[in-house]
């Protein structure tokens, strides 16, 4: 068993033991069962858990109306093509969407080590740039949108085959686009305390009203890499398949 | 004489998190309604899921009196009776027991049991119950609304739930579904409070395995309540836009009073899958917490240990784990797949095992107890009773070879009264009996308290055995009468006038409970800080009833598990939690041994 001193952020010392060894000892200890998480960070890893059965359930129930409809489903490579420069190219808007989800992924990373390194400007800069990843993606999902409600696509019909691909498509993006339109607005709320040098005071946070470090950087990451996960998942289950 | 007590040890581990920071209301406003103290949400949760529970219980009196005495009342027609029906099982499982064993038992002992001095999120916790509040009221509202609330069973399954015909299919079924939704994002808040508190806020030797049993029942419920109301949630959403967009999720082409409707190829049985994906782990979010405080009920009153610790936290952690793996069971009549009901009967049949392990060392424990029959020994004997009872008849149940036969039949509801209503609730009114005395200082009246519970439970079993019958007989549940039908015999009609008078019975008999509550309030014997001689955290407080903050000026610091009773060779037959060892009081009898 591999014991090291390890400090923590208030300078007590607390054993630390390795691999599954170390689960089985912060498990059987008191107090708390994740040794220097914050509450805050556990919290919303349980909340994202919950929130994954959400999603799961809107997917499985999309997958299960698919395949259970009695009218053919539209060919999503047809559907969402753009023509541009002449070329109608499948998938197009969905792979910018996606890739600028990705990168804005790159960017609250990048947020919370320069916030553990309590380098301000940057935090700030990064957070903000990562809110403007995720408003122009919902700004593009608004834009998709639009394109297939003129083409006829409704939540209680569609001319192209199944209704239920219209009521899946709404009814999920949404939901996604929903989650990221609220991320948009914490990771402005964060950026603006990282401005303020709020989370250097230890002042109490919105939301919970508790009072938080640098960690409210690292929870917001962990929010909003989740939903870019989901739409990983999104994007392989309704566009790929 | 080696040891004095299970693995208790004077080292305590020094402290990993600062003191909890606790919010100071200054105003009447903040102090007693907008409450951020654990406590304080407790009592509002408790007082609000008691009040609309209250109704359901009004409720089922109508519904009997219609079942026990058809045609003699007027304002009972059968869409009267079938939103009873569908009211009094909605309000029942979600808004009271739910409510009630999370909300209020939950909120009010977790802090206390595990030593913290209030929930993590105390802004959190306070959202969580108003909103809980503004579900009960939207779910009110749909009593007064054109067409009533809705009359779907509380299982809600589409088409019908939405279809014309149904009463409440204009205004009732959209509040009920609004009303769902907004109690899953209340709980989910004060859900992920309670887990965190036990896993991240326990005091300093306070492990998981020295815990008492009734937060590890709160635990692992709340656990599964996170994970399965997503399945209502999303369910939910999907009828409301069936219903009010006139997508096709769950509806297929149907033609509905003649006129062929705009639906076309949706998935009923879909909606059957996410509801019993929440509906069966719902069952076990109700009956944990039970569990949990029917253990520590049982040990605190046998002054013995309770038998197989660490099997109880396993079980509990087990069926938690398999309510997950055993919805179909609630769907072998829907049309589903008939190879999937195998899966589903051997998983269902598997989950008696740890029950099993549960009633067993339930029984343990009271051997050779040192019994003291006070009320809450009473009710969760009479728990113990019912329990066996009810499981009992869900092994028939969950067999599809005969559950086929039975489904819809009185016998299910038989059942599910056994062991998912009168059982938890026997559990309540225990557990309202025991921690009376610590949420207000006085005791409850004891004799009262007797009658309440006798008749309760006397009165179960002249409701339910019947009951079992009848389903036998092929009586069918929901039915608003069974006048005419031929295979049912004439002295089912008594049977059902027989059980309707015991249900008035006990009906009545709640009155009495409600009275003792209030009198025992203001009249009821002083409690001081231990009654019961009991040795978790919440007994040894400096002040009953406990203040914001909960210990005083410093945090209990435990050196053992919950259940140091009887003690071989201790002066006292209980040693609490947060006493060393080093200054147990040695007992002169030498033949403690």
């Amino acid at each position: 068993m591999a014991n090291e001193a390890v400090v923590d952020d208030t300078g007590r010392s607390i054993a630390v033991v390795e691999g599954l060894q170390g689960v089985v000892t912060d498990w059987s200890s008191d107090q708390q069962a994740f040794k220097r998480v914050p509450w805050g960070k556990a919290m919303m890893w349980i909340f994202l858990l919950s929130d994954t059965f959400i999603f799961a359930c809107f997917l499985v129930g999309y997958m299960m109306v698919r395949s259970s409809t009695t009218s053919a489903w539209p060919n999503p490579s047809e559907v969402f093509a753009l023509t541009l420069f002449g070329k109608s190219i499948p998938l197009i808007l969905i792979a910018i969407m996606t890739f600028i989800l990705i990168s804005s992924s790159g960017t609250m990373a990048m947020a919370v080590k320069f916030g553990y390194e309590k380098n301000r400007k940057i935090t700030t800069i990064l957070l903000v740039v990562t809110a403007m990843f995720g408003a122009s993606f919902v700004g593009m999902q608004a834009f998709e949108w639009s394109k297939l409600i003129e083409e006829g696509v409704r939540p209680w019909g569609n001319p192209m085959g199944a209704t239920q691909f219209g009521s899946c498509f709404f009814m999920i993006t949404g939901f996604h686009g929903f989650h990221v339109s609220i991320g948009v607005i914490f990771l402005l709320i964060v950026a603006r305390k990282v401005w303020k040098g709020d989370l250097e005071n230890m002042k109490p946070g919105f939301f919970t009203t508790r009072r938080g470090g640098y960690e409210v950087v690292e929870i917001m990451g962990l929010y909003w890499h989740f939903v870019d996960l989901v739409w990983v998942f999104i994007f392989a289950f309704f566009y790929l398949w | 004489m080696s040891t004095i007590a299970h693995d208790a040890d004077d080292f305590v581990a020094p402290a990993e998190i600062p003191e909890m920071e606790l919010y100071h209301p200054k105003t009447w406003l903040g102090k007693y309604v907008f409450s951020q103290d654990a406590k304080v949400i407790a009592i509002q949760y408790a007082v609000t899921a008691m009040g609309i529970g209250f109704i359901a219980l009004v409720m089922s009196m109508l519904m009997r009196l219609q079942l026990g005495f058809p045609d003699s009342f007027d304002f009972i027609n059968p869409s009267v009776y079938i939103q009873l029906v569908t009211m009094h099982g909605m309000i029942m499982v979600i808004y009271l027991l739910t409510a009630l064993f999370l909300g209020g038992f939950g909120n009010y002992l977790i802090p206390l049991m595990v030593g913290a001095r209030d929930m993590v999120f105390p802004y959190l916790n306070m959202l969580s119950f108003w909103m809980y509040f503004l579900a009960v009221v939207v779910l009110v509202a749909s009593f007064f609304v054109p067409g009533g609330p809705t009359g779907a069973g509380w299982t809600l399954y589409p088409p019908q739930a939405i279809l014309q015909g149904t009463p409440g299919a204009e205004w009732g079924i959209v509040l009920m579904l609004v009303s769902l939704a907004i109690f899953i994002v209340g709980f989910t808040m004060g859900g992920l409070n309670y887990v965190v508190t036990v896993l991240q806020a326990r005091t300093r030797g306070m492990t998981l395995m020295r815990m008492p049993l009734t937060v590890w029942g709160i635990f692992m419920a709340t656990v599964l309540a996170l994970l399965a109301f997503p399945a209502l949630l999303v369910s939910a959403i999907m009828m409301l836009f069936d219903m009010l967009l006139g997508t096709s999720f769950f509806m297929p082409a149907i033609v509905s009073m003649g006129q062929p409707l705009d639906h076309t190829g949706g998935n009923p049985i879909l909606f059957q899958h996410l509801f019993w994906f929440f509906g069966h782990p719902e069952v076990y979010i109700v009956a944990l917490p039970a569990f949990g405080i029917v253990s520590d009920l049982l040990s605190v009153n046998a002054r013995k240990n309770i038998f197989g610790y660490r099997m109880m936290v396993w079980a509990i952690i087990i069926i938690g784990a398999l309510s997950f793996v055993v919805w179909a069971h609630h769907m072998y009549v829907s049309g589903m797949n008939p190879n999937f009901g195998f899966f589903f009967a051997t998983t269902t049949l598997i989950i008696a095992v740890p029950t099993a392990i549960k009633v067993y060392n339930w029984v343990l424990t009271l051997w050779r107890g040192n019994i003291r029959l006070n009320v809450p020994m009473l009710f969760a004997i009479g728990f113990i009773f019912t329990f066996i009872n009810g499981g009992l008849t869900g092994l028939f149940l969950g067999n599809v070879t005969i559950d086929l036969p039975l489904s819809d039949t009185m016998f299910v509801v038989a059942h599910f009264h056994m062991v998912m209503a009168v059982s938890p609730v026997l559990v309540v009114f225990g557990a309202i009996y025991h921690w009376y005395p610590k949420i207000t200082g006085r005791m409850m009246d004891e004799t009262l308290g007797r009658w309440h519970f006798w008749i309760t439970f006397v009165g179960t079993y002249a409701i339910y055995y019947p009951m079992h019958y009848l389903g036998f007989l092929g009586v069918p549940r929901r039915y608003y009468s069974i006048e005419g039908t031929n295979f049912i015999p004439e002295s089912a009609m008594s049977l059902n006038a027989g059980i309707s008078i015991a249900a008035f019975i006990v009906g009545a008999a709640q009155l009495i409970f409600i009275y003792n509550l209030f009198i025992s309030y203001s009249r009821g014997k002083e409690a001081g800080g231990n009654p019961w001689e009991a040795t978790t955290l919440e007994w040894q407080t400096a002040d009953t009833p406990p203040k914001h903050g909960n210990f005083g000026k410093s945090l209990p610091l435990v050196y053992r598990w919950a259940y140091d009773y009887s003690v071989p060779g201790a002066e006292k037959d209980f040693i609490p939690q947060n006493v060393p060892p080093s200054s147990v009081e040695k007992g002169t009898d030498e033949t403690n041994q």
